[in-house]
């Protein structure tokens, strides 16, 4: 099953919030659709489901225009970041509830609901009613009744969003899993880029409403196309450097002149934006062959055996990511040497300088 | 303070003078009109039920009960059953002028009833509906719908509209949806609303006297009987007072559980 959007635009209130997205899904695939708040991840979803109609454009399932089918009619499941169940029905019934409404006899209702409380680990559960349960069994009870309706497209956006750490990683691990058995086209909504590496499978990564990129997660995030490919793929947020190419020469606002013309070395002279993420960059003393920017100590944020540095470089704020747990106090030097092999570059436009051939030679 | 004297003594005081007027029609209808007359007493001296067998008896006085009762229940069954879907419309769709709608159902409740009297009287002449059930229960509707458009939609806003696309996608039509999934969830609301549709039409009693004269004559038209040449009987007068207080009494004690739950969630 192939399942397309095709030039899909959607308007509310005359604001367009989604704007011609094209994307083509194969079945049994992994798509973590990626973007801060307010991307316009959920609308997708939405249009894709069939809920809300696309203002322009077609969604085509196998090449076959289905934009006016009522959702009643798709086969397609959806689970809401808020858990949604129906509250005047037992777990057991939340879950057979599109089996029932499809009219399945009752020995294949019963083997399939149970068979999906199983693979979710509700087995003993099955009598409770949805408010009697914690928020991570409402939401496998969710989960358990998108899967067991077979539906060629399931759509999770941002699922486990409102649960706690240790359920998020339990779940994240087998969500892929337990719907990639079914060969359905998985679209996984999140707005965190870290999800997307750990689901892996392809990423779209959404921004205002347009698709930036659309590619296996890994080239995604190592390659992205645009600056706003990578500034959504990027958490703690893309540290940027605005620089000019001036006379072969590169310099950044201050005028202080880098040594980075390689990069730049077949591109006209012009503005540019030299990005690198947070874990691209290391602190200590000047190295060879990296770019070195003295600048004082910010703030330290240490999350486990990772610190977060952020230093003030004069011409901006950095974040760093250096492993072990470090205290550094706030306006203490430092000097942050950042990887050139990591360093992604774009026009004044947003567009990527490729840089390919020269990472190569770096790597 | 906490479970001191004082409080319990307000306490008390306050629940003695909600009840005196309740208690002392009790009292009348317990008493003979000659005990009634001779002066002031705090127990009916030779307390009697002779007045609720008088009624009891009278065909006139239990079909008249009879028509107060079932135009009361008709009418809250209609008000309740036209107003879930307008709520639910309401609530979940936009259409042209869907807030001027809203607002102008409200607008029926703010003139008095005795207003639409007079049209109301030359309207059901005009087409055979005086002096039926059917005049009052569609009269009622006037306020009745209204109001429970207005309770009901807020307690269809306190539904996750995702638990109607949940059921939309799991492939639930929309009567089965509505049915099965929609009603138990604001089972407190249509409980809260039909209270209030039982109450207003129960004791609304200008309209129900007016459109009607003999065969739906009301409970308390019929009560005006108690105005003779002879005099005013009292005690049959409170006999069927207490009468009219016992359908009110069942409602608020079979709803009471929503009632608290329901004024919690809703707008009201």
């Amino acid at each position: 099953m192939t399942f397309a959007l095709d030039h899909i635009g959607f308007d509310i209130g005359g604001v367009r919030v989604i704007d011609d997205v094209c994307l083509t899904f194969e079945a049994a695939s992994l798509n973590v659709l990626l973007g801060p708040t307010l991307a316009g991840k959920t609308t997708i979803m939405r249009l894709m489901a069939g809920l809300d109609q696309p203002s322009t454009g077609r969604l085509l399932l196998e090449g076959k225009d289905v934009t006016g089918t009522p959702v009643r009619k798709r086969s397609v499941a959806m689970v809401y970041q808020q858990f949604i169940n129906y509250p005047s029905f037992t777990v057991y019934e939340n879950i057979a509830s599109p089996l029932r409404v499809a009219g399945v006899a009752k020995a294949e209702i019963d083997q399939r609901v149970r068979e999906a409380a199983r693979v979710l680990r509700l087995d003993n559960l099955l009598n409770r009613m949805p408010a009697e349960l914690s928020g991570g069994q409402q939401q496998r009870t969710a989960i358990a009744r998108a899967l067991v309706k077979r539906a060629g497209l399931v759509l999770l956006d941002e699922p486990l969003a409102n649960l706690d750490y240790k359920l998020r990683e339990e779940l994240r691990e087998e969500l892929p899993r337990i719907f990639s058995r079914t060969g359905a086209i998985l679209m996984y909504a999140t707005t965190e880029p870290s999800e997307a590496l750990l689901l892996g499978g392809s990423t779209i990564t959404l921004s205002e409403g347009r698709v930036t990129q659309f590619g296996p997660t890994s080239t995604v995030y190592r390659d992205p196309i645009d600056i706003d490919a990578a500034r959504v793929f990027s958490d703690p947020p893309l540290n940027e450097l605005q620089v000019a190419r001036q006379d072969g020469a590169i310099r950044d606002r201050r005028g202080r002149s880098l040594d980075c013309v390689g990069m730049l070395s077949d591109r006209p002279d012009g503005a540019y934006r030299v990005t690198f993420r947070a874990d691209a960059a290391s602190i200590g003393p000047a190295a060879t062959g990296a770019l070195s920017f003295p600048g004082k100590v910010v703030v330290t944020e240490i999350s486990g055996s990772e610190s977060f540095i952020h230093v003030d470089v004069g011409v901006g704020t950095w974040v760093c990511l250096v492993s072990g747990v470090h205290d550094w106090a706030p306006g203490q030097t430092a000097t942050v040497n950042i990887d050139p092999a990591r360093i992604l570059v774009f026009d004044a436009s947003g567009r990527r300088v490729q840089a390919n051939a020269l990472r190569e030679a770096a790597l | 303070m906490r479970n001191g004297t004082l409080p319990k003594i307000v306490f008390i005081v306050y629940v003695l003078i909600l009840m005196t007027p309740i208690y002392w029609l009790v009292k009348m209808s317990l008493q003979t009109n000659t005990d009634i007359m001779s002066g002031l007493t705090l127990f009916p001296r030779h307390p009697t039920l002779e007045k609720y067998f008088e009624i009891y008896n009278d065909p006139t006085w239990v079909h008249a009960f009879g028509v107060s009762l079932s135009y009361v229940a008709i009418n809250t069954v209609i008000a309740v059953a036209v107003a879930l879907p307008a709520a639910y419309a309401f609530n979940r769709y936009r259409f042209i002028g869907d807030k001027h709608l809203f607002f102008w159902l409200l607008t029926n409740l703010m003139a008095p009833a005795a207003v639409f009297a007079m049209p109301f009287f030359q309207l059901y002449y005009a087409v055979g509906l005086f002096d039926s059930i059917w005049a009052v229960v569609l009269a009622h509707c006037l306020f009745n719908v209204p109001l429970a458009v207005w309770i009901l939609e807020g307690f269809v806003g306190g539904v996750p509209r995702e638990i109607d696309e949940t059921a939309a996608i799991d492939g639930y039509s929309f009567p089965r949806f509505f049915i099965l999934i929609f009603l138990p969830l604001i089972a407190n609301g249509i409980g809260v609303t039909a209270f209030f549709c039982f109450m207003f039409s129960w004791v609304e009693q200008l309209l129900a006297t007016t459109l009607t004269s003999t065969h739906a004559l009301p409970f308390a038209a019929v009560m005006t009987r108690a105005y003779s040449v002879s005099g005013m009987d009292w005690s049959l007068l409170a006999a069927a007072g207490v009468l009219t207080m016992i359908p009110g009494a069942f409602v608020i004690w079979f709803v009471r559980n929503h009632i608290a739950k329901g004024f919690a969630l809703g707008r009201v």
